[in-house]
């Protein structure tokens, strides 16, 4: 049974029809890149996706999957600049949504924390503050705060932008280790084609509807990626 | 020195605003902490210019002034709240139109019925004397409340505070949050108006904040922090009004205009060290 399934969805802001005939389902454990222009509709879908923005008409169904259950990387911008707040609380903030009435962080909560900023490589910056970070450690701090909100589904919104080479495929490997090992699913925005076909699963390409939807390799066959990508690598 | 302060709290009045002054200094700088990185520094100025107006019409109408304020003040944070959340509508101009339209209102209130007397000039610039003991009992209890809830509700104040959109994303219900800060801001200046006026009250929530921020680099030592510069301060400078006879509000908010320039003293050298 599909994870994720959205069937005939479409999206408007007052009135005006921004993204419609969206109709896609992935699989526990899929790794599902977005591409698609500037102001096709990605971020749109990823607000439905989370519950920010009511669709249109159409339906997003979950299985087995809370739409609390997820966890999400915001793009860069959504953070301010002068917040003083240690990594420590950042991630242990991601624990909120499996506190049901609880008031407090017990110890499963900090263990959780503890045990993702071990597995990014973060726990030893612990106790310094955000803002201070380079933009790698920074996003790795979010990654370990999202992966705290959820097991199952993982929402990245352009989890690379502004990060150099190298920091950007750490952040790359270091997904699809989770992706892999934890068979969390990842959906992800993307305007790196390349790292796309490269690690993903699935492709949605999106133009204001949906272009293309199915599996990288049927992908790479395409008349789209072909134009997309500028046929030097599909 | 020991003598003055002893004399000081030998009034029962000075006791009575010494613990009220202490408790609403502690949720100001509680709640600032959250305000001010928000973005929403001056709702606690509109909030306290609506408190100004609603004072004035309670002494018009004869009704005990905090029954009527803070309602009144509760209201006018939902409405502020919601502005600011309509991008179609400026939230900064907003707050600008609500708090003078309180302002006149309340000015004239006073002018038509008492004229302006020392009423006016003590909900202006604050007066320990204006307290009364149900007053203070009633501040007391509702500041009480403001800091359980506070520190109840901490950890989703945080998550709201920092990433408003993951919090919702995730299942927080941040409107909830945000209305519950509101209200709690606005009792905390309907209450803390008296002594600090008017103009002034705003200091109370924004200057703790902002000096803590200088130095400390984690959400939970800019809080504690706060606390502790708003508590001091608070006490300080109300010493220094009752030494030299200075109107309470304009006494602390200069001692926390120094302690900032204490603090980024320290936080230039930190960084030169």
């Amino acid at each position: 049974m599909a994870q994720l399934e959205c069937k005939d969805l479409s999206f408007a802001y007052d009135g005006e029809t921004v993204l419609s005939g969206i109709n896609f389902s992935i699989d526990a454990g899929s790794y599902l890149c977005i591409v698609g222009e500037n102001g096709s509709g990605k971020s749109t879908l990823m607000r439905g996706i989370l519950g920010l923005k009511q669709p249109q008409k159409g339906e997003i169904i979950f299985n087995d999957l809370a739409p609390t259950e997820i966890g999400y990387l915001p793009q860069q911008t959504q953070i301010q600049r002068d917040f003083p707040a240690s990594v420590r609380e950042v991630v242990l903030s991601g624990r909120l949504n499996s506190m049901k009435g609880r008031l407090f962080y017990n110890a499963a909560d900090k263990a959780a924390a503890a045990e993702n900023m071990e597995r990014l490589g973060i726990d030893d910056i612990a106790g310094r503050c955000y803002l201070e970070l380079s933009g790698g450690q920074q996003q790795r701090v979010l990654l370990a705060r999202a992966m705290c909100a959820t097991k199952k589904l993982l929402l990245l919104d352009e989890p690379v932008t502004g990060l150099d080479p190298v920091a950007a495929n750490e952040m790359y490997n270091l997904i699809k280790l989770v992706n892999l090992c934890d068979n969390t699913s990842v959906i992800m925005i993307s305007h790196d084609i390349h790292a796309a076909v490269r690690y993903a699963t699935h492709i949605l390409h999106l133009g204001r509807s949906q272009l293309f939807f199915g599996t990288t390799a049927q992908y790479r066959e395409s008349d789209l990626a072909r134009r997309f990508v500028g046929g030097s690598r599909a | 020195m020991m003598e003055l302060i002893k004399e000081m709290f030998s009034y029962h009045f000075m006791i009575r605003a010494v613990v009220v002054g202490v408790l609403v200094s502690l949720c100001a700088a509680l709640l600032g902490v959250s305000l001010v990185l928000k973005r929403y520094s001056m709702i606690g100025d509109g909030l306290s210019h609506v408190g100004f107006g609603a004072l004035a019409i309670a002494a018009a109408a004869n009704i005990a002034p905090l029954y009527l304020a803070v309602p009144t003040v509760v209201a006018a944070a939902f409405l502020l709240l919601r502005i600011n959340q309509n991008s179609k509508i400026k939230g900064d101009a907003a707050i600008a139109l609500i708090s003078s339209s309180a302002l006149a209102i309340g000015v004239v209130t006073v002018s038509l019925t008492s004229g302006m007397n020392t009423d006016v000039s003590n909900y202006m610039f604050g007066s320990i004397l204006s307290l009364s003991h149900t007053d203070a009992v009633l501040s007391i209890i509702l500041s009480a409340a403001v800091l359980l809830m506070f520190v109840l509700l901490y950890p989703r104040i945080f998550a709201v505070t920092f990433d408003e959109t993951f919090a919702r994303a995730t299942g927080t219900r941040a409107q909830l949050i945000n209305s519950v800060v509101a209200v709690l801001t606005a009792v905390t200046v309907v209450i803390g108006m008296r002594m600090m006026g008017a103009l002034l009250i705003s200091s109370l929530i924004i200057f703790p904040a902002l000096t803590s921020m200088r130095v400390c680099r984690s959400f939970k030592s800019v809080v504690i922090c706060s606390a502790a510069v708003s508590v001091v301060c608070f006490v300080i400078g109300m010493g220094a009004s009752y030494a030299f006879e200075l109107p309470s509000g304009a006494a602390i908010v200069i001692v926390n205009i120094i302690a900032f320039a204490l603090f980024s003293f320290a936080a230039l050298l930190k960084r030169r060290l």
